[in-house]
């Protein structure tokens, strides 16, 4: 009995098996999330060391700015609940609810990309562009928009995907898996702005 | 259905427990602490929510735990790699700066 588990725990891994016992999809979005997290490390480094080398970086976030990022946390989070949700209602195979779950997550996306967006534009509006700010640091421009603005990727990338999912989730031509990886994506979001808001928000406060 | 009762209140009681420390993130950039322990206290705080939402919401706690090894181990020594070597180095440059 125990030379029998033993075998069957060397053929998991001797080919023409699924050793970690998830399907290719979900694999193939584990790596994808692996690889964006070392880009997103390497920008939020970058950001990171060229704000602690340079003297007078701007702090342009004020209450009120991290009042709005605190609310654009609370939309992101709570769009990772509605789709952890959506997820669990697809597995059930209850396929209006789940497309109405990945729809709610949809509207906290959207009112992301909304509060971003005005953000981004209050910025602007006080010279803050990617090359050339007021306090004469232009790497702050550069740095800050390149992080946020590829995270707003992701994010609008996201709707995009979910939309797309929730549509042909509903028609049957999704299964539940497709559902789940497209959750793993957008928890991934998620999970990247809980490490800019404290690192380029909060921290703005105090350094 | 039971299970899947018990399993929606662990995702709500993860969800409050996310929006509780970013509560607490936010309360600490108002009061004044040096500047590496408010910035190691943030940091902390971040890897244990990315923690909560990746096993939770990733569900990968409930996946085998080849994944988990396959994932995460590595993942982390190559972001500890990239923030230990060069950040101690930062200040260095503000002091060759004529």
């Amino acid at each position: 009995m125990a030379q029998q588990a033993h075998d069957a725990s060397i053929s998991d891994w001797a080919g023409g098996k699924s050793p970690f016992a998830i399907g290719s999809k979900k694999l193939g979005m584990w790596l994808f999330i692996l690889s964006d997290t070392l880009t997103f490390t390497a920008l939020l480094v970058a950001y990171t060391y060229v704000r602690v080398a340079n003297e007078g970086w701007p702090r342009p976030f004020d209450t009120s700015s991290i009042a709005l990022a605190s609310v654009m946390t609370f939309c992101l989070l709570s769009s990772s609940l509605t789709m952890v949700l959506a997820v669990a209602a697809a597995h059930r195979g209850d396929r209006s609810t789940a497309a109405k779950w990945i729809w709610a997550t949809i509207a906290g996306g959207l009112a992301f990309i909304v509060l971003h967006g005005y953000e981004w534009m209050q910025l602007i509006e006080h010279g803050v562009t990617p090359f050339n700010n007021p306090w004469g640091v232009p790497l702050f421009g550069a740095t800050f928009f390149t992080l946020t603005g590829l995270h707003m990727t992701h994010v609008t990338a996201g709707v995009i995907y979910l939309g797309i999912v929730a549509w042909g989730f509903k028609g049957g031509r999704f299964d539940s898996e497709d559902v789940e990886v497209s959750g793993l994506y957008w928890h991934f979001v998620d999970l990247v702005w809980m490490f800019i808001f404290p690192l380029v928000y909060l921290l703005s406060n105090v350094i | 259905m039971s299970d899947e009762h018990s399993h929606n209140r662990l995702y709500l009681t993860v969800w409050v427990v996310l929006l509780v420390v970013t509560v607490v993130e936010v309360v600490l950039a108002y009061v004044n602490l040096s500047v590496m322990l408010m910035l190691s206290t943030l940091v902390i705080l971040s890897f244990f929510k990315a923690g909560l939402i990746v096993a939770y919401f990733m569900h990968l706690r409930f996946e085998r735990f080849s994944l988990f090894v396959t994932l995460i181990p590595m993942l982390l020594i190559c972001v500890i790699l990239m923030f230990g070597f060069p950040l101690p180095d930062a200040p260095r440059v503000l002091e060759l700066k004529p």
